[in-house]
């Protein structure tokens, strides 16, 4: 058996890890309602409210804190450096065919 | 091969024997799914991408009232709910209880499906109002409004709105089928054939659904192959795999939520 399925959890902290979901949820909700941020503030505001979440989904909800610490780097090493390679390359290039100033305006 | 075989025996009775033990410490079935895992984020990483570029570049609309935050807010609760009863699945399987197992894979899976009939709800509306893809003319009543004019002036905005929400639903779905099969095998095929012939005859023929019911059936044959092919009896490992799955559909909905829908708010 892997560590995962033997290691000794306590129900309770699933518990607080979805109280803490939703409560985070909530937050942004109030975020979008009251929108004290302009677009882009909000949108770093909201993103880094969502990591925080999806950190909390991974670690408990998907055991992969319990993983082994060659499992946990490999997965969140690799993922992330595709997700910034797409970034890098995918609005720079999109921003080729925007007229300027925001783009080259290539045709 | 009976080597491999040996190995894969020795990690799964978690037995020591003259084998290395596996690199990644984990069975390999969670380890594919992982795998499988990481490639699907990319495929919603680029969706996401493609959305949040046209938000930036493009005069975007926010057409999303309040009415339609409280049901997306209802329907991540609903999401979160369900990872929570997920979770209590994989401790009831790896107790062997299976009734228990049962239970909280159904909880799960209702709530799966009230999130699913939520947003099938909420496109509706928005489908109703006028807002459509090119491809798609709007209904006769809805040719002209706030929505019909989205349409017309800003069509990237249902592209990517209904490109990304349904590659979502997409994957709630089939969550919710591989739940089921995971639960209750075979017999959960009839129960799954009723729903996609009832949904099919019911759903009006000028709602979109009517034709998008039919990922059900498509699910059903998948679902009966593979119980044909290798008619087992799913473990706590294969609740604990499902469960994976479960929690990165709930995860790409962190995402979806606050980029799609709060950041589109209009609040009067």
């Amino acid at each position: 058996m892997t560590h995962a399925a033997t290691h000794d959890d306590s129900k309770g902290q699933y518990f607080w890890v979805w109280g803490a979901l939703l409560v985070l949820t909530a937050i942004e909700v109030v975020l979008g309602y009251k929108q004290i941020f302009e677009p882009v503030r909000m949108l770093e505001v909201l993103l880094v409210l969502s990591i925080i979440k999806s950190a909390l989904i991974i670690a408990y909800f998907m055991h992969l804190k319990f993983e082994r610490a060659i499992m946990r780097w490999m997965l969140v090493i690799s993922v992330t450096a595709c997700f910034i390679i797409m970034y890098s390359f995918f609005f720079r290039d999109a921003a080729r065919i925007l007229p300027p100033p925001n783009g080259l305006g290539v045709q | 091969m009976a080597d491999a075989t040996l190995q894969h025996d020795a990690v799964q009775h978690g037995t020591s024997g003259d084998y290395e033990a596996p690199l990644f410490g984990a069975y390999s079935k969670k380890v594919g799914m992982w795998l499988f895992l990481a490639s699907d984020s990319l495929t919603f990483g680029a969706l996401l991408f493609a959305f949040s570029y046209n938000r930036i570049y493009t005069p975007w609309p926010t057409p999303f009232h309040v009415q339609s935050i409280i049901n997306s807010t209802i329907m991540t609760a609903c999401l979160l709910s369900s990872s929570l009863t997920m979770v209590m699945a994989v401790f009831a399987a790896q107790r062997s209880d299976r009734t228990w197992t049962r239970y909280w894979i159904l909880a799960t899976m209702a709530f799966g499906t009230a999130f699913i009939v939520l947003h099938g709800m909420e496109w509706s509306k928005l489908i109703g109002e006028g807002l459509t893809l090119p491809m798609f003319p709007a209904p006769a009543h809805a040719a002209v409004g706030e929505m019909a004019d989205i349409s017309k002036n800003t069509p990237q905005f249902p592209a990517t709105f209904f490109g990304l929400t349904a590659m979502h639903m997409l994957h709630v779905t089939i969550g919710v089928i591989y739940l089921g099969v995971i639960a209750f095998r075979k017999w959960f095929l009839p129960v799954l054939a009723v729903l996609w012939a009832a949904g099919y005859f019911l759903i009006p023929s000028d709602n979109v659904f009517h034709y998008g019911i039919h990922a059900l059936g498509i699910g059903l044959i998948i679902a009966a192959i593979i119980l044909f092919l290798k008619p087992k009896d799913y473990d706590a490992q294969d609740v604990e795999v499902t469960g994976l799955y479960w929690h990165f559909v709930d995860l790409v909905w962190m995402f979806i939520f606050p980029l799609v829908y709060l950041l589109s708010t209009k609040i009067n």
